[in-house]
C-alpha cells in the first residue's frame, strides 16, 4: 500500500491542476442600470478609463443613453477591433469627439487612436511620443507631447504640439512650447498650452504657450502659476486654467485670464479654489479638487461651483447626498450641456476598478456603475444630424 | 555534544551511490528542530538551472517573480507573505537590500552552491544571528566548502555553457589546501547574453477564429556580468572560521512591459556590488558555544532611462551595509540548551535623486531562545527584540520602532520504529518598510506602518528506506498552515520597473497546504530512478476593507494551485531529467475579475548529460531544452517569457 501512495499522491495533486485555454480577447460587459433614460440630445458617453503604466489597461466604456433604460457597456474596445494587437494601449489621457471621429490620447504607448465616433472602430492612428491632450481647429487636430528637443542647461526636452489633419490623419506641422505641456484650446486664430514641466521637478513651468496658428510658431509664453495643467475656453471667451502647484508648499490653484485684443492672454482672477478638474456648462464651472490633510493623513475633497461672470464661488457642495462622501478619488468630472445633470468618476485606490457616478441636476445621487481602471476622461455623444 | 541528536539528515542517494560526502562542520551545528525541503548539488546539477531564483521553484510555498529572460529581475515570495518578509542567507549570513528589500536572485550562480535549503518560519537552530529568528521565511544558501580526495591538495572545475538568447557562461572554481587545515577557494564566472527571445501573443475570437497573433523578439535584455568570490576556511581545535569576499558586477538592459504600439525600452542599470564577511565558530570548554559574524557591503546602482519617450532618468543609488553579530549558546543539561544573540546593523543610503532624504537605519536585535531535546519531543522557544531608529537629512527623523517577536517550534516523533514526525509552530514576524517605500523621493510614503505576519503551522513528515527491492527510499512532508499579515505593503510595477506604487495594502489571510514527496527506485542494475513532487495550495484573501470591491478576492499573483515534478533517470554515465513547473490561475490585480484575470502556464524542461573522463578529468555533457512544448506566457503581466530554448554545457573536474 504505501509503495502506492506516491502514485495515489500524484494522481490526487493532479486533480487540482486545470489546463490553460485559448486566450480570447476580453470582450465587452453590458450592465442594465434599470433607471429609465431621459431622453435629450446626448445619446451616449464615452468614458476612456486610464489604467496603471505598464499595465496596458486603458479601456474604453461607453454609456448607451439612447434605449429605454440606461446601459453601462464595459470594455468595447476589443471587441470592436479584434485585430489590434494588445487592444488600446497604455495609460489613456484624453478623449474627444470631433465630427464623426472619436480622438484617444494614448499616453503610454505613444499614439493618438482615431475612431468612427458612431462604434469605436478604429480609423487609423498617428505616432506621437508621449502625447497628452488633443484639441481641434479649422479641419486640423492639434495634440501635445511630452517630448521635443532637449534645450541646453536642462534635462528634460521641451514639449511640442503637433499639427494633424483630420482627414488624412498625418502629421502636418509641429511647434516647439514650454515644459510638458498639457491641456490646449484654440480661439481666434491663437492655440494656448498649458505647460506643466512636471519633468523638471522641483522646477515646474508656470506659463501659458501662445502660438499663432497660421504659422504654427509660439509668440508669447504668459507667466500664471506652477505646473499648470487643465486649459478651458468658457463662452465669454476667457482662459481657465488650473494650477497643480508643486505637491509641497504651493498648493492647487485656478486662474481667468482674458484675452486681450492681440489675442495675448492676462491673468484676472486667482480663484484661491484648490481645482483638480473642471467642467464649464452655461455661466457654471463645475470643479472638484482634492489635496492632502499632512494632519489628518487624509485626503480632502472638494466639488463646488464657480459662477464664470461674477468669479465667485456660487457653492462648495455640489451634492448633499452621501454617495458622494464615499468617493475616494475623485478623478474627472463632466456635465450635461442642457440638463446640467453631471457625472463624477472615481478613481478608487487606482489599482481597482473605479466608478462612474451620475447625480441629477439638482444634487441627488440616480447610480453608479463600476468602470475600468481609473476612469479619468470622458465626452457626450450627440444625436447625429 | 550535538543538540539535536536526531535522525541523521543523511543524503538520501548516499545509501545507493556510496558517495563519500564529508561534512567538515557538522559537529558543530546544532540541528534545527524542523526539518527543511534542500536542493543539495547533486541535484541541482541536474536541474538546467541557471540561477538560484530558477532552483527555487522546485520548493513548496515559495512564488517566483520572473520578468523574463537572463537578465531580469527574480525574486521569490514564501506563502503569500512578500518577498520582504522571507530572509536569504549566503553562507549564514543574511544578504541585504534596506533600499527596496528586494534581492535579485538572478545575480547569484548556482555554479558553486553546494545546498539551498528553505525553512518556514526561521531556521529553528540556536547558533544563528539574533536576526535569523525573525523572519517569516528563510533561505539559507550554503557554497562549496573546499574538501579534498588523499593525496590531492588541489580542485579544479571549468565550466562553459553556451544557451538561447546568444548567453556565453564560462566559470571556474579553484580550490587549494593552504596548511593542513587551512583551505582557500577561489570561484569566477562571467556571463553575457544578448537577452533577445522570440516571444508571442495570441489572442481568439469567442467563435474561435484568431483575433490577432503576434510574434515578436524582446529587445533591451541584454547583460554581461562578472562575478568573483574569495573564500578561506580554517580549522580550529573545536571550532572554525571562514572569511570570504565576494563581488559582482553587471550592466545589464530592462526590457520593461509589452504594451500596445511599444516594443522596446530603454532602461539600464548596472550594478557594482561588493561584499566582504566573516565569521568564526567556537566551542569554550564543554558547555559553551559561541559565535561571531561580521560583514560590509556596499551596493552600487546606476539606472537609467534613456526612452526619448519617457522621463529621462539618470540616477545612482549608494547603498553601505555594516553587521555584526555574536551568539552564544550554553548548555545546561545534555538535553537542554540556551542561547543568547545580538547584532548590530547600519545600513545607509545615498542617491543624487533631487531632495532625497539619504536614510540611515540603526537596527538592534536581541535574542533568547532555549531548545529541549527529549528523546521523543524537540522544542524550541525564542524571542527577538527588534530596534530600529531611522534618521534622514530632514530635521524630523520618523520615530523608532521597537518589536517583540516570539516563536515557538515542537517537533514530535510518536514512534521508535518508523521514521514519522509531527511538527508545529506559531511565530510572530514583522518587517520594516524599505528605504524606497518610505523616502523614495516621488513615491515613497514616510508614514507607512511595519508589516506583521502571524503564523501557525502544522505538518507531518515521514520516511522510509529499502534496501533491496524496487523502492529504496520514500519521504513524504506536508504542512497545513494559516497566516495573517496586517499593514501588508504592496508594490505594483509601476512602467518602469524600478520603481512602485506603495500601498498598505491591509490585512491579509492566508490559508495555506505545502506538500513534498520524493521517491527513489532501482528498476534494474545500474538504474536509478528518482522523483520529486512538490504542490501548494494558497488561499490568500484581501481582508482589508468590506467595501471595498476587492474584499476577500485572493491577492495579486498568488495562484491557488502550484507546483512542480522532477524526475531523474540515471543510466551508468548518463543521466536524463525532466522537470515540470505549474503556476495555476491567478489574478494580476487586487480585484478578482476577468481584466485581471491570468491562466495557468506550466513548462516542462528536459535536460540529458553524459559523464565521460579524458584522462584524469571528470567530463560531463548537458543538452537542454527549456519550455519544451513552447508555451506562451506571462509570469508577470506584459513581460512575455521565452518560448523553447535550448543550451549546453561543458564542465570538467580535476
Amino acid at each position: 500500500m504505501k509503495r502506492y501512495g506516491f502514485v495515489i499522491l500524484i494522481l490526487t495533486v493532479l486533480q487540482f491542476f486545470a489546463c490553460r485555454s485559448d486566450e480570447t480577447i476580453v470582450y465587452m460587459e453590458d450592465e442594465d442600470t434599470g433607471v429609465t433614460t431621459t431622453k435629450s440630445e446626448v445619446v451616449g458617453l464615452y468614458l476612456l478609463n486610464e489604467g496603471n503604466m505598464g499595465s496596458n489597461k486603458c479601456t474604453l466604456d461607453y454609456l448607451d443613453l439612447s434605449g429605454e433604460t440606461v446601459h453601462y457597456l464595459r470594455n468595447i474596445y476589443a471587441e470592436r477591433n479584434p485585430n489590434e494587437v494588445k487592444e488600446l494601449g497604455d495609460v489613456g489621457n484624453d478623449i474627444q469627439i470631433y465630427g464623426s471621429q472619436l480622438w484617444m490620447v494614448i499616453n503610454c504607448s505613444n499614439k493618438v487612436e482615431v475612431c468612427r465616433a458612431t462604434d469605436a472602430v478604429k480609423i487609423g492612428k498617428i505616432n506621437i511620443p508621449n502625447c497628452r491632450y488633443v484639441t481641434f481647429d479649422g479641419g486640423y487636430a492639434y495634440v501635445s507631447s511630452y517630448v521635443g528637443p532637449v534645450s541646453a542647461g536642462s534635462s528634460a526636452p521641451r514639449g511640442m504640439v503637433y499639427k494633424i489633419d483630420t482627414l488624412t490623419l498625418q502629421k502636418t506641422d509641429s511647434c516647439i512650447v514650454g515644459y510638458q505641456p498639457e491641456e490646449m484650446v484654440a480661439s481666434r486664430g491663437k492655440l494656448y498650452v498649458a505647460n506643466s514641466g512636471g519633468y523638471n521637478f522641483p522646477n515646474y513651468d508656470c506659463t501659458i504657450s501662445q502660438i499663432n496658428l497660421r504659422t504654427m510658431k509660439e509668440e508669447a509664453q504668459i507667466e500664471v502659476s506652477t505646473n499648470l495643467h487643465h486649459l478651458k475656453l468658457d463662452r465669454y471667451g476667457q482662459l481657465w486654467v488650473s494650477s497643480r502647484g508643486n505637491y509641497q508648499d504651493k498648493a492647487p490653484n485656478l486662474y481667468c485670464l482674458r484675452i486681450t485684443e492681440s489675442g495675448q492672454p492676462i491673468v484676472t482672477h486667482q480663484m484661491d479654489v484648490e481645482v483638480s478638474d473642471f467642467c464649464i456648462v452655461g455661466d457654471s464651472l463645475y470643479y472638484y479638487g482634492v489635496g492632502w490633510n499632512q494632519v489628518k493623513q487624509e485626503n480632502t475633497r472638494q466639488f463646488g461651483i464657480i459662477n464664470i461672470r461674477t468669479h465667485q464661488v456660487v457653492t462648495d457642495r455640489l451634492s448633499s447626498t452621501p454617495e458622494l462622501e464615499k468617493i475616494r478619488m475623485p478623478y474627472g468630472i463632466i456635465v450635461h450641456p442642457q440638463n446640467r445633470d453631471f457625472y463624477l468618476m472615481d478613481a478608487k485606490n487606482y489599482v481597482s476598478s473605479g466608478e462612474l457616478l451620475h447625480f441629477k441636476a439638482d444634487g441627488s445621487f440616480d447610480y453608479k456603475v463600476r468602470t475600468g481602471d481609473i476612469p479619468a476622461h470622458a465626452v457626450f455623444v450627440n444625436k447625429s444630424k | 555534544m550535538h543538540l539535536w541528536a536526531q535522525h541523521p539528515q543523511y543524503n538520501r542517494l548516499d545509501s545507493i551511490q556510496q558517495l563519500d560526502v564529508v561534512y567538515i562542520s557538522s559537529r558543530y551545528n546544532h540541528k534545527e528542530v524542523i526539518p527543511s525541503q534542500t536542493l543539495s548539488g547533486e541535484q541541482l546539477e541536474k536541474l538546467s538551472s541557471n540561477s538560484i531564483a530558477d532552483a527555487l521553484r522546485y520548493f513548496s510555498g515559495i512564488q517566483l517573480k520572473d520578468y523574463g529572460g537572463v537578465g531580469g529581475i527574480k525574486t521569490v515570495n514564501i506563502r503569500s507573505m512578500g518577498t520582504n518578509h522571507l530572509g536569504i542567507s549566503y553562507d549564514g549570513i543574511e544578504l541585504g537590500n534596506a533600499q527596496n528589500g528586494q534581492i535579485d536572485l538572478g545575480q547569484f550562480s548556482l555554479d558553486n552552491v553546494e545546498e539551498i535549503t528553505l525553512f518556514n518560519g526561521q531556521k529553528s537552530a540556536l547558533l544563528q544571528p539574533a536576526s535569523d529568528f525573525g523572519h517569516a521565511g528563510a533561505i539559507y544558501i550554503r557554497t562549496r566548502a573546499p574538501r579534498f580526495d588523499e593525496d590531492k591538495n588541489m580542485n579544479l572545475k571549468l565550466s562553459a555553457k553556451y544557451a538561447s538568447s546568444d548567453m556565453i557562461r564560462l566559470s571556474g572554481l579553484w580550490e587549494q589546501r593552504l596548511t593542513p587545515r587551512i583551505s582557500s577557494s577561489v570561484s569566477a564566472e562571467a556571463l553575457t547574453a544578448s537577452g533577445k527571445y522570440k516571444f508571442r501573443y495570441r489572442r481568439f475570437r469567442q467563435d474561435g477564429t484568431v483575433a490577432y497573433d503576434t510574434t515578436a523578439i524582446r529587445q533591451n535584455g541584454d547583460i554581461w556580468a562578472l562575478r568573483a568570490e574569495g573564500n578561506l576556511h580554517g580549522m580550529l581545535d573545536e571550532g572554525f572560521w571562514k572569511f570570504k569576499v565576494y563581488t559582482y558586477h553587471s550592466e545589464r538592459g530592462i526590457p520593461g512591459a509589452i504594451v500596445n504600439n511599444v516594443w522596446r525600452r530603454g532602461e539600464r542599470q548596472a550594478d557594482h556590488n561588493f561584499f566582504t564577511q566573516g565569521r568564526w565558530q567556537q566551542q569554550l570548554g564543554e558547555k559553551l558555544t559561541t559565535q561571531a559574524v561580521a560583514k560590509y557591503a556596499y551596493y552600487h546602482t546606476h539606472y537609467v532611462n534613456r526612452d526619448t519617450t519617457q522621463l529621462m532618468v539618470d540616477n545612482t543609488y549608494k547603498q553601505q551595509e555594516l553587521y555584526f553579530s555574536t551568539s552564544n549558546v550554553y548548555d545546561f543539561l545534555p538535553w537542554w540548551s540556551a542561547s543568547l544573540c545580538y547584532d548590530f546593523k547600519w545600513n545607509k543610503l545615498d542617491s543624487d535623486m533631487r531632495q532625497f532624504v539619504e536614510p540611515q537605519r540603526y537596527s538592534n536585535y536581541l535574542s533568547l531562545a532555549t531548545a529541549l531535546n527529549l528523546p521523543q519531543i524537540k522544542m524550541q522557544g525564542s524571542i527577538l527584540m527588534t530596534a530600529v531608529k531611522d534618521h534622514t537629512r530632514k530635521a524630523v527623523s520618523p520615530k523608532s520602532i521597537t518589536e517583540y517577536t516570539p516563536a515557538v517550534f515542537v517537533n514530535y516523533t510518536p514512534f521508535e520504529t518508523y521514521d514519522l514526525s509531527i511538527r508545529a509552530y506559531a511565530k510572530k514576524s514583522f518587517r520594516m518598510p524599505t528605504f524606497n517605500d518610505l523616502y523614495y523621493t516621488d513615491l515613497g510614503n514616510a508614514l507607512l506602518k511595519p508589516e506583521s505576519a502571524l503564523q501557525y503551522n502544522l505538518g507531518m513528515s515521514y520516511d522510509h528506506q529499502w534496501r533491496t527491492g524496487l523502492f529504496r527510499f520514500f519521504h513524504i512532508q506536508t504542512d497545513a498552515y494559516y497566516n495573517s499579515v496586517h499593514d501588508k505593503i504592496v508594490a505594483y510595477p509601476k512602467g518602469q520597473q524600478f520603481r512602485w506604487t506603495m500601498l498598505n495594502l491591509g490585512k491579509v489571510h492566508i490559508k495555506g497546504i505545502d506538500v513534498e514527496a520524493e521517491l527513489t527506485m532501482v528498476p534494474t542494475k545500474d538504474l536509478l530512478v528518482t522523483g520529486r513532487l512538490q504542490y501548494t495550495y494558497q488561499d490568500a484573501r484581501d481582508v482589508t476593507d468590506p467595501t471595498d470591491s476587492y474584499y476577500c478576492d485572493q491577492i495579486p499573483y498568488i495562484p491557488w494551485h502550484s507546483g512542480s515534478a522532477i524526475i531523474n533517470v540515471q543510466y551508468r554515465n548518463w543521466n536524463l531529467n525532466y522537470s515540470f513547473i505549474y503556476a495555476g490561475e491567478r489574478y494580476n490585480q487586487q480585484e478578482n475579475i476577468k481584466y485581471n484575470y491570468m491562466q495557468p502556464w506550466y513548462t516542462s524542461d528536459l535536460s540529458l548529460s553524459k559523464e565521460f573522463k579524458i584522462k584524469r578529468a571528470d567530463c560531463r555533457v548537458m543538452l537542454e531544452v527549456n519550455n519544451v512544448f513552447s508555451q506562451d506566457y506571462d509570469v508577470i503581466l506584459n513581460y512575455p517569457m521565452p518560448k523553447r530554448n535550448y543550451g549546453i554545457t561543458f564542465d570538467m573536474k580535476i
